[in-house]
């Protein structure tokens, strides 16, 4: 009776990273191929699973048949299914294409590199498919750790860096638990949907405000909100490339996703914006993120720290957006998280990409590059588009949602803001161009190359960053179609239209 | 202030949990020693498991264990008598996490000292600007 596709997303991939690690023992050269179908198998369900929400609606399954508010309930609608779509798939597009860097990075440990990359793929899948509060603290720790460990293969202060970013982490994974533990004590449930209809006569009590008080915090040091940022520029800059453009655009719009999530579907938006009242806060501390994040990045000399802190901007960009209260707004935060998703996986491919060629990310030692590696400087110029928010790209459609909601709710601070950072991204974008396009190579430092030889990275690292960036296109022209079918049915009633 | 003295002891559980917490906090914030943080790191966890586990016990509660012995099914369950397992069975999960967080955490820090020789964070961010 039970369609067993929900369960088989988290458990193919645990399956194979335990038969990867396995093999590693064995024979080396077949962890990477069974890793490709660890992960090309949960992109393949998480396809099917949406398709079917979206042909059928919400889908619901029990773990082991216990039925939803005693067992586990994976609970997959259109919302958690859109999002586990684009993890899946950015998370096997990008296992494709950084097998050469990973290949050089670290070619004793490409048994334990691959486990640990299905591993965090089972955590963010699981997050995202449960319908459980628990659950997801395990499986949000599942993914915390298995990123700290991703990112402590880096070199120099990598380890450093992951540690950093393991206090604060825990300091964030135990808030969480402790918000759970509290809506337990009042509601007795650990079911979202269970508790959520629970949870009405009970808005006034205090315990509930620190409930909520608690998740909000605990999820904001995950999704580096900024005040709460500080382990991130280092955590990704430090680490890998391959494990950057895996961790940067996936784990911190997983925790958006949870943010919203728990917006919705677990405290409802009445608890939200009428009882507690928290909009305009929320809204200025993510105008706050947006304007430090911009101007913390202009001050940036290497290039995947400047993602970073683009990254750090653009997560005020969703807060804020899901925070205005009007349903333009939400749909610009939810349509910004697979843009940004998107996004920031084409940046950090071609940083990973740039870095694969010349070992060296440090701005001034990009010279030259557009002669030497046009078609990546192209897919940079893409997502760079992208992040400004220039029209056909994906960046302007969820930009203009948001700016929309922003005016709609009078926050005309948020809307300046937004146009700030737009701003600023121009500037970043084009001082990178300006240095690849006219910068002397001569005055760089060519590893004993003349400028005009062509150095761009293989065809099987180039392929994969030209989809992403053809997809930034793709997603932009029909951003109609994926609002008005997958969005628009999740925004919850109490919402202004 | 007698108001407050009854309402600590009533729920003296909360205010323990509490003070272990801070003390945890206030270790990961203010030692220099990165195995001393995760010492408070440590604190900090347990404290939140102390507190699931303190939720579910009742006043002469005993373990949740129904008998099928000769009275089997003849007399009625009352929850009073027994203690909530659903809190102590998620702290398995929980202690399973802390555990990890920290052998993950004791193998950075391993990979740290051979890197830089010293655990105190100040000597390692004097190492790094020196660079």
């Amino acid at each position: 009776m039970n369609d067993h596709t929900p369960a088989l997303l988290i458990i193919l991939p645990l399956l194979f990273a335990f038969m990867v690690s396995g093999m590693a023992w064995i024979k080396k050269s077949l962890c990477y191929p069974l890793a490709v179908a660890g992960s090309g198998l949960c992109a393949f369900f998480s396809i099917r699973v949406f398709t079917h929400v979206l042909r059928h609606g919400t889908m619901q399954y029990s773990l082991g048949g216990w039925e939803a508010p005693w067992g586990i309930g994976y609970h997959v609608d259109l919302l958690n299914g859109v999002v586990l779509v684009a993890v899946s798939v950015l998370a096997f597009i990008n296992m494709i294409a950084t097998r050469k860097a990973a290949a050089i990075q670290f070619p004793e440990k490409e048994g334990a590199f691959y486990a640990l990359y299905l591993l965090f793929i089972v955590g963010l899948v699981g997050i995202v498919a449960t319908g459980d509060l628990f659950n997801l603290y395990v499986l949000l720790e599942v993914a915390s750790l298995t990123s700290y460990a991703l990112i402590a293969l880096g070199e120099g202060r990598a380890p450093l860096s992951s540690l950093n970013y393991l206090y604060m982490g825990t300091i964030g994974g135990c808030f969480y638990l402790l918000g759970v533990g509290y809506l337990y004590i009042m509601t007795g449930s650990l079911n979202m949907a269970d508790v959520a209809s629970l949870l009405p006569p009970l808005y006034e009590s205090g315990a509930i405000w620190v409930a909520f008080t608690f998740c909000m915090v605990g999820i904001g040091v995950k999704m580096a909100f900024f005040p709460l940022h500080v382990w991130l520029p280092n955590a990704y800059t430090y680490a890998p490339s391959a494990v950057s453009s895996l961790i940067a655009p996936l784990m911190t719009k997983v925790m958006v996703y949870v943010m919203i999530r728990l917006m919705i579907s677990v405290f409802c938006v009445d608890f939200a914006f009428s009882v507690l009242d928290l909009g305009s806060a929320m809204v200025w501390l993510s105008i706050l993120a947006i304007v430090m994040g911009a101007a913390l990045a202009l001050a940036q000399k290497n290039l995947k720290r400047l993602f970073c802190y683009i990254i750090v901007s653009e997560i005020g960009y969703m807060v804020g957006g899901a925070w205005l209260g009007n349903a333009a707004g939400m749909t610009g935060a939810i349509l910004h998280i697979l843009n940004d998703a998107l996004m920031t996986i084409c940046l950090f491919l071609a940083a990973g990409t740039i870095h694969y060629r010349i070992n060296n990310l440090d701005l001034d030692h990009l010279q030259g590059l557009f002669g030497r590696m046009p078609v990546t400087m192209a897919c940079l110029v893409a997502a760079g588009l992208s992040i400004i928010g220039v029209p056909p790209t994906c960046g302007f459609f969820s930009k203009w949602y948001l700016i929309t909601g922003a005016l709609q709710a009078g926050q005309y601070g948020f809307m300046a803001a937004l146009l700030f950072s737009s701003l600023v991204n121009v500037i970043l974008f084009f001082r990178v161009f300006e240095i690849g396009y006219y910068g002397d190579p001569g005055h760089g430092h060519m590893h004993g190359s003349s400028p005009e030889t062509r150095t761009e990275a293989p065809a099987a690292m180039l392929a994969p960053l030209l989809i992403l960036s053809a997809g930034l296109v793709v997603m932009g022209v029909f951003t109609g179609t994926i609002v008005a079918a997958v969005i628009d049915p999740i925004i919850p009633a109490g919402l202004a239209r | 202030m007698s108001e407050l003295i009854p309402l600590i002891v009533a729920k003296y559980n909360y205010w323990l949990y509490i003070i272990l917490m801070m003390i945890g906090l206030y270790a990961m914030i203010a030692k220099n020693n990165l195995v001393k943080k995760l010492v408070g790191m440590n604190i900090f966890q347990t404290s939140i498991i102390l507190f699931y586990v303190s939720i579910g016990c009742k006043k002469g509660g005993t373990i949740p264990i129904i008998h099928h012995g000769i009275h089997a099914g003849r007399h009625v369950v009352d929850p009073a008598h027994y203690v909530n397992p659903l809190p102590h069975v998620l702290m398995l999960t929980a202690i399973v996490v802390s555990v990890s967080t920290l052998g993950v955490a004791l193998a950075l820090a391993v990979k740290i000292y051979n890197r830089y020789k010293t655990l105190e964070e100040d000597e390692i961010l004097a190492r790094l600007r020196a660079k």
